[in-house]
């Protein structure tokens, strides 16, 4: 795999992390596979029990490490394998998406979707859209930013902000 | 010889200064431990004193303040060679303080404000202080301003934390005598107990278990119930993210917790935990409905960031430019 932080914003594709919850939308995911649909091969999916599991850290840490885009899939609402977990990520989302806007991030970096286990299509459709919409705004970038700020300052090397930097793994 | 305390000020409000004076009577004991060598707002030290010691002979610095200047940068960088330990103390070292807010803006928005637009300006030739200015024949410069406002460890390698804004005389009590008997926690540890501050309230009995807000209300439009818990009257406490130690003085004034002690050990970014937690017990399922009730909350990176923006994941509004580089 090539190393994006390296490559020139000429070479850039979109990175987008995908939270899907196990029982529906990964299912969904699976189900794309093994019908051998097509979609934009821009999506690292990270499969959690519920939607309801998506602390509002892990879509903010994609967004430090690097991610362009943050997607998330649960259960169609009714259908939570866990009763409620999916409810519980749409009011998350519903306010984490305004305090990216005053943060500086494009709403639109970040999307829920509810995609049922039957839905494989939803899936490819759902992440074409979003590659597309992410090729659009263009990159985020933070994690060359942080570089790009921290040069105003001297030895940088020993803070902590540096070494959560350095640990960012090579995608 | 008795072991050397310094004690300095950076962007900060001088309220961490009064907390030491808060010490009361206590101070004396501390005086008669430790020398004092450099203390800008009590004592007549002088940077060039630090700057004449040895490397490493101070025990400790106390910093407070963020790290919003070049000079700031400089004098904290001098302090952490001559000192053992490197201390946060108070919000604004730890976590950016409120100081870090100003992260929502740039540069260039910031000094326009305070120098020309501001309602209490009359700068009719709209003048600036200049880095560098010509008195008299003399040149006078004058310390530059970074563009992001910093936490102490994002300048500098630092060992304990002293949390609170500012923190209290009992936690700066227990961290000076630890410091002094050599009874130190890990390196990197904050200097309070690691537990959200909810398990220390007086009203943790009136906590509900199942919170369902069906509207959140702004403190100064609201009679406060002074015996119930904030969450379950719809107020937007920070208790639930914050850690404890302040034994809960804001709750007893019949105040919600804004969160100065900021996050427990386990949570990197304290506003995204409260925005989770305050979130998810909404108690409508739409869209819509959620937006309403939600609408009580205007300014979520105020409310959630308080003391913590300088520290949290994205650290700044990301879409500002960076106005001027200074090296």
């Amino acid at each position: 795999m090539t190393d994006a932080t390296k490559s020139p914003t000429a070479n850039w594709t979109p990175r987008i992390v995908a939270f899907f919850c196990n029982w529906c939308t990964y299912t969904a995911a699976d189900l794309a596979g093994v019908s051998r649909m097509k979609y934009a091969p821009n999506i690292r999916v990270i499969r959690v029990m519920c939607s309801g599991r998506v602390d509002p850290q892990f879509v903010l840490d994609a967004f430090a490490k690097g991610a362009d885009g943050v997607l998330i899939g649960g259960c169609h609402p009714g259908d939570c394998h866990y009763s409620e977990g999916n409810y519980k990520c749409l009011r998350r989302y519903q306010l984490l998406k305004r305090m990216l806007a005053d943060l500086g991030v494009e709403p639109d970096r970040l999307r829920l979707e509810w995609i049922s286990a039957a839905e494989g299509e939803k899936v490819q459709r759902v992440v074409n859209e979003m590659v597309e919409q992410i090729n659009k705004l263009g990159p985020l970038g933070l994690h060359k930013k942080f570089i790009e700020w921290d040069k105003e300052i001297t030895s940088f090397e020993h803070t902590g902000h540096a070494a959560s930097v350095a640990q960012t793994p090579t995608i | 010889m008795k072991p050397k305390i310094a004690i300095y000020w950076c962007a900060s409000c001088g309220g961490c200064e009064e907390a030491v004076v808060d010490l009361a009577e206590d101070i004396l004991g501390v005086v008669e431990a430790v020398d004092i060598v450099l203390w800008p707002c009590a004592m007549d030290f002088k940077r060039a004193d630090v700057e004449a010691m040895p490397d490493g002979s101070i025990l400790a610095t106390l910093l407070n303040g963020a790290i919003r200047s070049t000079e700031q940068e400089e004098m904290a960088h001098l302090l952490r060679r001559k000192s053992q330990f490197m201390i946060a103390y108070g919000a604004c070292a730890h976590l950016g303080g409120v100081p870090g807010l100003a992260n929502q803006f740039s540069l260039e928005h910031m000094l326009k404000f305070y120098f020309e637009d501001g309602p209490s300006n009359v700068n009719p030739e709209k003048t600036r202080p200049q880095p560098v200015s010509t008195v008299n024949g003399h040149e006078l410069t004058i310390p530059k301003l970074h563009n992001v406002v910093r936490a102490l460890d994002q300048v500098v390698d630092v060992d304990y934390y002293i949390p609170g804004c500012p923190p209290t005389p009992k936690v700066t009590k227990a961290a000076v005598s630890a410091l002094l008997e050599r009874r130190l926690p890990p390196k990197g540890s904050v200097l309070a107990p690691d537990i959200a501050l909810c398990d220390q309230c007086p009203r943790k009995a009136t906590k509900p278990t199942n919170l369902a807000f069906t509207e959140f209300k702004r403190p100064h439009l609201t009679q406060l119930d002074p015996q119930t818990c904030f969450l379950a009257q719809g107020v937007v406490c920070m208790g639930p993210a914050t850690r404890s130690g302040c034994e809960a003085l804001c709750i007893g004034g019949n105040m919600p917790c804004t969160g100065c002690f900021g996050p427990t050990s386990r949570v990197r970014d304290q506003g995204a935990k409260i925005l989770s937690s305050l979130a998810s017990n909404v108690a409508p399922k739409d869209a819509a409905e959620i937006d309403k009730v939600l609408a009580g909350i205007p300014d979520p990176v105020g409310t959630f960031y308080r003391y913590s923006l300088a520290k949290s994941m994205l650290r700044r509004k990301v879409s500002l430019p960076v106005d001027q580089v200074l090296k």
